[in-house]
């Protein structure tokens, strides 16, 4: 007598259940098939190649009409099934009950839907089935804009296939980076590139507030207030495990079915399969699990003994042109150790994850022709000890292979820019070089390159090298750190000619050896990105020493000093009961600075959200004693008081501290305004020290009073003061944008020349250009750091994680 | 094994970390770029400098005095200088950040 086997779902895996089934025991069971979806079983993974038209419907079919009736399964298709009863050991259907001995159940995943208002717009489609995938292409053949929620692997496949629809396509994403959970942020880096070129726009840290509209949608609304204007809104962002049959028939359930290794749930006679299921707390999404689980249920069913292990698992995209791999495990675990390959030139990144003697993880972007060799290694757990050293060249390579250097001046287009001073391209050089000039001398001589104010003279030497190879003998230039071979002046040219935005595209295009960094070039990176692209580029505090994440100055005890900004020197009664104040309350040292101001020293870093609260409230700011950027403005009384002041110094201190603070520059910038030769504001020491005279003011930089004392050179006497603070602005910019990280200007003066400034700074155009580019960034830049971080969702930071020791204490 | 629930992994900012204070000392909590954590003594045996406060890169950490740098794993410190720190188990679960405390409690009794 046969037994009665009913299927619920016509998936992708349980279609290898039943053919398993057919060819193990052909007349065991007599097979009932549900499907809601009015169709038998299709290859779903390949949904994506029909959305983008590169394949039809039919052609994905696994189990047509004639598989299902040659193989006797009763299929119930386009009917819903309602109910589980494990009692009486029945289904029901829209159409009626049907009895069971064994049940399967493959009712696979739901798309989940973010519940903002408007998601059941017309217009809003999730992307999981043919129907889905159909309602898709009907709509871009009507044109327009889409917007994809959602940088997974589903939702880059549907941006990609709308975009070759014709439609005009954003995707949204919420985490930092495409593809969180397969890529690292390099490889997503490189892949939201790729899309881009291709004209899809990929907005990251992307938020969904709600989907507007009024009959249909019509626009998407960000959590920042962005609106994005959609005809088609396709929500991707994740899939749960379909469980409400299970949930209802009281089987174990947790975020999917839970199953043994047999498949089997907690009734013995029901088993599942697929997306729906769930294994020691790991859920299955890709179809490789999901086929070996399919060879198991069938083997339980048929009575003979089988268990599901999971294994390591690859993933692909199916975005062609688009060539990224991942498999294994990078994201979590102790005691590993990361191999980092880049190729600028062909937008190759490749990086393997080594745990002991095996490598237990990999991704790749741009080259992954080895892919399975590494994934063979991966899975069989080989012991790469002996081509550790090798071993990211893949397998043709395990006799030897050198990253190039160079590799990142080799790639640069014919027109990047090479001399910012003198717009000289490195096609030019290289046609120069070509021509005979084969030194830097030549170079300089022959094109100007390099011939002003010299940070470029790197890059030059580089060309020569690359252009001549052996026949040119590099002069050992310093790198940045151990991550790099090229040099401060290097990767600021770079950043500048590449237009590179973010960090990952600094690690990427100019070929890091290292996956972040270190302290010594994340910091330098960091000021390089936020001083050349302002807008597009975000600070990120955890590329900061610790005094410019804390915002105050760390002591050697571990406690923190808190400094004021008082304006030029000046300072009020209510201002300094104020500060008595704060000393009292937070029992703090004071100390009067050699810069103007009062310094409140051993704060605890608990204590620091509530002293700056305190200090705000009086009105004061962060005095920035801590940063590479504006520290004081030193000044004398000058004529408003002074028998001997020829100007109003005070006054044009406190003008010109209030345009600068906030700025981030290479390093601490101290001005000082005395009001007469005299002096008495030590100006002539300063970063940049303007002394006035009866006929106007002379501004001298490249002063210091450190490690080195020096005094300022003259940079250029002005009759007005609004010239005195333009030309002062537009030195500081200046600064900002060429000088190597941590250079005081004295040291980056020594380095191009007073001359090269001077020469730049005299053309009031250039003198304009550089004081707008300056507004520009203060325009992001120019804000309290105390006031923000003493609101109280941001204070909470500055508290422990957790304390052992109140608990204990109670 | 005392696994103890000490805060949300995004608690603790990516190459950053926070402080958790014990009876035995206070233990540095480091999230790397990569979403993993590692626990360990906060303070840099050179001159006891807070590690909480370095720069986190890859799997190591900077500390923020004199640039001593130590590989999170093992707590050896890196390059010529010579020291470690003591490290701790510490797993995400769910979101959240499980320290075992167990060693921190038998220090303190002892």
């Amino acid at each position: 007598m046969k037994q009665k086997l009913v299927v619920i779902g016509a998936g992708m895996a349980s279609g290898r259940v039943l053919e398993h089934l057919r060819e193990r025991a052909p007349d065991q069971y007599d097979i009932t098939l549900f499907n809601a979806e009015p169709r038998g079983n299709y290859n779903r993974i390949m949904l994506s190649p029909v959305l983008s038209g590169e394949k039809t419907y039919e052609e994905i079919v696994t189990h047509d009409d004639d598989w299902y009736a040659q193989n006797e399964i009763t299929c119930r298709f386009g009917e819903h099934v309602v109910g589980i009863d494990r009692d009486s050991r029945t289904v029901t259907g829209e159409n009626g009950e049907v009895s069971y001995d064994k049940l399967l159940i493959a009712t696979g995943s739901a798309p989940f839907i973010i519940p903002v208002p408007g998601k059941d717009l017309p217009g809003v489609i999730a992307y999981r089935d043919l129907d889905d995938t159909n309602a898709m292409v009907e709509a871009s053949a009507r044109g327009g804009k889409a917007v994809v929620i959602g940088g997974g692997l589903l939702g880059l496949e549907a941006a990609a296939g709308l975009a070759l629809r014709g439609m005009d396509v954003t995707v949204l994403h919420l985490m930092g980076h495409l593809m969180e959970r397969q890529l690292d942020e390099a490889a997503g880096y490189l892949l939201k590139k790729d899309l881009e070129k291709r004209g899809i726009a990929v907005m990251t840290k992307a938020a969904t507030k709600a989907i507007l509209g009024e009959d249909r949608v019509e626009a998407v609304l960000l959590e920042d207030g962005t609106v994005l204007d959609a005809d088609l809104v396709v929500m991707a962002v994740g899939i749960r495990p379909e469980t409400r049959l299970a949930n209802d028939a009281h089987l174990d359930v947790a975020r999917g079915i839970e199953v043994n290794a047999q498949m089997m749930t907690s009734d013995p006679d029901v088993l599942a399969v697929g997306e729906c299921v769930e294994l020691d707390g790991q859920l299955f999404g890709l179809v490789a699990p999901l086929y070996d689980q399919a060879k198991v249920v069938a083997a339980t069913l048929t009575g003979e003994e089988a268990s599901f292990v999971p294994k390591e698992l690859s993933t692909k995209l199916k975005v062609t042109g688009c060539d990224l791999f991942s498999a294994g495990d990078f994201a979590e675990g102790e005691g590993r150790e990361d191999v980092v390959f880049r190729d600028p030139s062909r937008g190759v990144y490749k990086r393997l994850v080594i745990e002991g003697d095996r490598l237990v993880g990999a991704v790749m972007y741009g080259d992954t022709a080895d892919s399975n060799w590494f994934f063979g290694l991966i899975k069989d757990g080989t012991d790469i000890s002996d081509m550790r050293e090798t071993l990211i060249f893949g397998p043709a390579y395990q006799g030897g292979g050198q990253s190039d250097p160079l590799s990142a001046v080799a790639a640069l287009p014919p027109e990047a820019e090479i001399c910012g001073c003198n717009g000289i391209c490195k096609g030019q050089i290289v046609q120069a070089i070509e021509g005979g000039a084969t030194d830097l001398g030549a170079v300089k001589a022959t094109t100007k390159a390099s011939a002003s104010c010299g940070t470029c003279t790197g890059l030059v030497e580089q060309l020569l090298q690359v252009t001549l190879g052996d026949g040119f003998e590099m002069p050992s230039a310093q790198p940045v750190c151990g991550c790099t071979d090229l040099s401060h002046e290097d990767v600021r040219r770079l950043i500048k000619s590449q237009e590179l935005k973010s960090q990952e595209a600094v690690w990427q295009e100019l070929g890091w050896k290292t996956v972040n960094g270190c302290h010594t070039c994340r910091p330098a990176v960091n000021f390089y990105l936020l001083a050349d692209w302002p807008l597009d580029y975000t600070d990120d505090p955890q590329s900061r020493f610790v005094n410019e994440r804390n915002h105050a100055n760390i002591q050697k005890d571990g406690t923190y000093s808190v400094m004021p900004r008082m304006w030029g020197g000046m300072t009020t009664p209510q201002e300094l009961v104020a500060i008595a104040q704060a000393a009292e309350k937070y029992g703090a040292t004071v100390k009067v600075t050699g810069g103007q101001r009062i310094d409140l020293l051993g704060v605890h870093k608990e204590d620091l959200p509530a002293i700056w609260a305190d200090l705000n409230k009086a009105g004061m700011v962060s005095g920035h004693a801590y940063t590479k950027g504006l520290r004081t403005v030193k000044t004398c009384v000058g004529s408003d008081w002074c028998r001997f002041g020829t100007q109003d110094s005070t006054g044009l201190g406190i003008k010109l501290e209030k345009r600068l603070w906030g700025s981030w520059t290479p390093h601490k910038v101290k001005l000082g305004v005395s009001g007469c030769p005299r002096n008495c504001a030590e100006a002539t020491c300063k970063d940049i020290g303007i002394v006035c005279v009866d006929s106007g003011y002379q501004i001298g930089v490249g002063g210091a009073a450190g490690m080195d004392v020096k005094e300022v050179e003259r940079l250029v006497d002005v009759p007005t003061e609004e010239e005195a603070i333009e030309w002062t602005v537009a030195f500081v910019q200046l600064y900002r944008e060429n000088a190597k990280y941590l250079d005081r200007a004295y040291k980056w003066l020594a380095k191009v020349g007073l001359d090269w400034v001077q020469d730049v700074l005299a053309d009031p155009e250039e003198r304009a250009a550089l004081v707008a580019r300056f507004d520009l960034s203060q325009s992001v830049y120019q804000t309290d750091p105390w006031a923000e971080r003493a609101r109280p969702d941001v204070a909470k930071s500055f508290q422990p994680l957790a304390d052992f020791t109140l608990e204990a204490a109670e | 094994m005392t696994w103890t629930d000490i805060g949300a992994v995004t608690d603790v900012p990516l190459r950053g970390a926070r402080l958790v204070k014990t009876h035995a000392g206070c233990i540095a909590v480091f999230r790397t770029a990569e979403d993993e954590v590692f626990a360990a003594s906060n303070a840099c045996p050179h001159k006891q400098g807070p590690l909480s406060e370095g720069i986190v890169h890859g799997q190591k950490v900077t500390c923020p005095l004199h640039n001593w740098v130590f590989d999170l794993n093992t707590g050896e410190a890196q390059g010529a200088d010579e020291g470690r720190i003591a490290v701790y188990p510490v797993r995400i679960e769910a979101g959240r950040i499980l320290l075992e405390i167990s060693a921190l409690q038998n220090r303190s009794a002892a």
